[in-house]
């Protein structure tokens, strides 16, 4: 860390006696940046023009951090607000808003301190009492956020959120200007890294009150993060400039970041390769081998925390009760083959479920070890066993939204069970909306696909979505034992001890094979040769404050 | 003919509350809602959100809200955008798509109707072939091939242009090209199959016998009959244009109401979905009313009833 400061220090002064000395014109043209080294001389040169250009998939669909939900408003929102706890470029968490914190010996109070020269936009001092009113907006029913359950662990929060209790009984209190006490009903691990997420952000509270809904309006938004809005066309871009009051402006060295909302991956590519985007969020499947020949320099792969997954519909047949026709099928995938061949961008073939998170020791069954031909016998072994045969061979439906990547995925797994089973597959897709009806009503028996980005680091992201009453558990499995063994996790105030009880429920969760795991996600971008600061995380959280632009 | 605009409007009224009502039916009737993500809802949130936007209502009168709210010029929140209202999105997205559409329509005409007149003048020797096989290329290649292409050429490759986004002029040639081919195509050939009828008719071999030069006989007496088949083809061109900025701002990440509909769409977005298609409704009802003006100014014999 305070290598990388230095460097970038380095690279300010370096560009300060540039400009000063009248080195620095305007930008070369699209022609001579070819030819011209990236960096100048030194390599290390910062360009004149401090712009970063970023493709950010969807438009989000509101910049309240409250009422936000989704990736795309996410990466905006890291810029414009810091929530008591921050980022490193690598993922660590560090202090944000609060420099410092205390966590009481159950792991249920924190207690934080906020630092001395936090400033809002406006040049308003950031109090305890700012965030004390932005926990309380976010699980207020009035502001109708998508997003307050993960606030649940705090004290009267669920309550709140579902209308039984005012917002006044949330269990945090400002005590002084520059102190917050936040209460937890358990010991939450997680509970740092879920406060780099948008709805534990502070909100100003003076013009919330002006503008109401409209506060988020470019002109109208008060935050406290590194960048302030400047504008936003709705389709087109949200352009953000830095904020001169961010505590930490000094250190920051991009004057302007334009966030496009480009869905279209094929015309993302277009734009890039025109030089009209510096950064990508992902990629098409079918362009990785032509980016690998052409930019292969250019293209960052890295974990990420996700899993891709197919659920099984437990509650109707063939799949209810038939345990040992699930491992059959979860036998006769070749991941290797299918993350090498088909997705091809270094996905990870995933065997359990948890993806490698901190404090969590991945549970691959034993059969991950075996060769393919070895899981295949078991599984024709297994098919057999639960009564289908080539005579009789098992009949699958077989659900996916609408895509070209999950079309492929789909293609390939039906004929391994083909090949391998004899099963016949009925493929299916449906366009997203109408396919997540679908899915939710498990009234279709057979395969869906599934998918699960976790929402901080930490293993109960996932674990948590096979609980029994978890809305999110579209196999409809039901295992009192799991249940019982992740209560008691969310009540243990041992790290060690409570990942071994969420290991154990996973490994009887696999036992019973609900779901078929297939890879574990990995982040994707291309980035300009130009653009430095960017490291890899994996969550995938990327805050412009730590970009530069080298000269090109 | 005042007359016979106000009957046309007052004619109109009913066409639009069916088209508002299928509208409204339909997009109701598609599986899935606004609040339905990959991350699924807690039960009383979901119930929260369906409460705060009348979802919790019966259709019925949901309609009946709706249209209520039409009457008094709201067009209602927008569910996907929520900071903003379904009237602030069509402002600021049919300006651009305006100025995209009425250019595309601009370059159409005029490249169309030049064309297709000197094919007709050169009838079956070199240039007409060689037009009209352009013109073949151009309404046969669907715009979501001939847009991707364009910009590989023309902003990957060379370089001259840019690959998309709102910016000055020249983030509009290639979506406006790209727009105006198929309707460039459609024009030339319109205009040259009529101008070789005219050509030939009686009052313009007397305009000739009277020694008027050729391009007086052109501009002045051959022209305007014409283009009548090309006017009235504006109508549906209309239409054409509507439908392909539709596929040609998604291309281009242009962002104007064809955009904000196909998003609308796909995200069950219900207001912005119902409010692009009314005030396009509105819009084409208009424009053809203007054609119809327009074309009894053109030809005497249309009377207005």
């Amino acid at each position: 860390m305070p290598a990388r400061v230095t460097n970038r220090l380095r690279l300010v002064f370096v560009a300060a006696a540039a400009m000063l000395s009248g080195g620095c014109g305007a930008p070369d043209s699209g022609q001579t940046m070819r030819n011209t080294p990236v960096g100048g001389a030194s390599g290390t040169e910062l360009a004149a023009e401090q712009i970063l250009t970023k493709n950010n998939g969807a438009e989000p669909q509101t910049l309240d951090p409250h009422r936000a939900e989704g990736v795309p408003a996410s990466n905006i929102l890291r810029d414009l607000f810091e929530g008591l706890v921050s980022e490193a470029p690598d993922g660590r968490l560090i202090p944000g808003a609060a420099e410092a914190w205390q966590i009481s010996d159950d792991g249920t109070v924190y207690t934080f301190t906020l630092r001395v020269d936090g400033r809002w936009s406006n040049g308003d001092p950031v109090t305890a009492a700012d965030f004390e009113y932005g926990f309380r907006r976010s699980v207020d029913p009035a502001t109708l956020s998508q997003y307050s359950s993960i606030l649940f662990p705090i004290v009267n929060a669920e309550q709140i959120v579902k209308g039984e209790l005012p917002p006044d009984q949330l269990g945090v209190t400002a005590l002084d200007d520059r102190t917050l006490e936040i209460r937890l009903i358990g010991p939450t691990p997680y509970f740092l890294g879920l406060l780099t997420h948008s709805t534990t952000y502070a909100v100003h509270p003076l013009s919330v009150e002006e503008f109401g809904a409209r506060f988020v309006r470019a002109g109208h938004l008060v935050g406290n993060g590194a960048y302030i809005l400047d504008e936003w066309v709705v389709q087109s871009h949200i352009r953000l400039l830095r904020n001169q009051n961010y505590w930490d402006d000094e250190h920051t060295v991009i004057d302007e970041v334009n966030y496009l909302p480009i869905e279209n991956q094929d015309a993302m590519l277009r734009r890039y390769r025109a030089d009209e985007l510096d950064f990508t969020q992902d990629l098409p499947f079918k362009q990785i081998a032509w980016i690998r020949e052409h930019i292969a320099d250019q293209l960052y792969i890295s974990p990420y925390l996700g899993s891709y997954y197919y659920s099984l519909n437990l509650t109707l047949p063939p799949f209810a009760g038939m345990p040992k026709l699930r491992r059959a099928l979860a036998l006769a995938i070749d991941r290797e083959v299918l993350t090498e061949k088909i997705t091809g961008s270094g996905e990870i073939p995933a065997y359990s479920w948890t993806p490698r998170v901190t404090g969590y020791t991945q549970q691959p069954p034993a059969w991950a070890g075996w060769t393919q031909a070895e899981r295949n016998t078991e599984a024709q072994r297994l098919y057999k066993v639960s009564g289908y045969s080539a005579d009789n061979p098992l009949t699958l439906q077989f659900l996916y939204n609408t895509s070209e990547n999950h079309k492929r995925i789909a293609l390939a797994i039906a004929s391994m069970w083909k090949q391998v089973l004899g099963v016949e597959t009925k493929l299916l897709n449906q366009e997203w909306k109408v396919f997540l009806e679908t899915r939710k009503q498990k009234t279709m028996p057979g395969v869906a696909r599934n998918g699960w980005i976790g929402d901080y680091n930490d293993a109960y992201t996932f674990t948590q979505l096979l609980a029994s009453d978890n809305e999110q558990n579209d196999s409809g499995f039901a295992n009192d034992e799991y249940d019982a063994l992740l209560d008691a996790a969310s009540a243990e105030p041992d790290m060690q001890k409570r990942a071994a009880l969420m290991e154990a429920a996973e490994r009887l969760m696999l036992e019973a094979q609900p779901i078929i795991p297939i890879y574990f996600y990995v982040s994707k971008h291309l980035i300009k040769p130009w653009v430095g600061g960017f490291e890899a995380n994996i969550m995938d959280h990327h805050y412009t404050k730590n970009f530069y632009i080298l000269k090109h | 003919m005042l007359r016979f605009a106000l009957k046309r409007v007052l004619g109109a009224i009913p066409t639009l509350l069916v088209l508002i009502a299928l509208a409204f039916f339909l997009i109701k009737a598609a599986p899935g809602g606004p609040f339905d993500t990959d991350r699924r809802l807690p039960p009383e949130i979901e119930a929260n959100l369906q409460a705060a936007y009348n979802l919790d209502e019966p259709l019925y009168r949901q309609f009946g809200l709706y249209l209520g709210g039409l009457l008094k010029g709201d067009f209602g929140p927008s569910f996907q955008y929520r900071d903003y209202t379904v009237t602030e999105l069509i402002a600021a997205g049919f300006p651009v798509s305006l100025r995209l559409g009425g250019l595309a329509m601009l370059l159409a005409f005029v490249v169309g109707v030049a064309v297709g007149t000197v094919a007709a003048l050169k009838q079956n020797a070199f240039t007409d072939h060689a037009a009209m096989a352009a013109a073949m290329i151009g309404i046969s290649v669907p715009n979501f091939v001939m847009a991707p292409l364009l910009v590989l050429v023309f902003a990957v490759t060379l370089k001259w242009l840019p690959a998309g986004g709102l910016g000055d002029w020249r983030n509009f040639v290639l979506p406006v090209v790209a727009l105006a081919l198929p309707q460039i195509a459609y024009i030339a050939r319109l205009t040259r199959g009529s101008m070789i009828e005219v050509l030939r008719a009686d009052f313009i071999r007397t305009a000739r016998a009277q020694g008027l030069p050729q391009r007086a006989v052109i501009i002045r007496h051959a022209l305007k009959p014409a283009l009548l088949p090309v006017i009235s083809y504006l109508g549906p061109a209309t239409a054409a244009i509507i439908t392909g900025s539709v596929v040609i701002e998604q291309i281009f990440g242009v962002p104007g109401l064809g955009r904000f509909f196909v998003q609308g769409a796909l995200n069950r977005d219900y207001t912005l979905v119902m409010g692009v298609v009314v005030f396009y409704g509105v819009l084409i009802v208009v424009f053809n009313l203007i054609v119809d003006l327009v074309y009894g100014w053109l030809d005497p014999r249309v009377q207005y009833q």
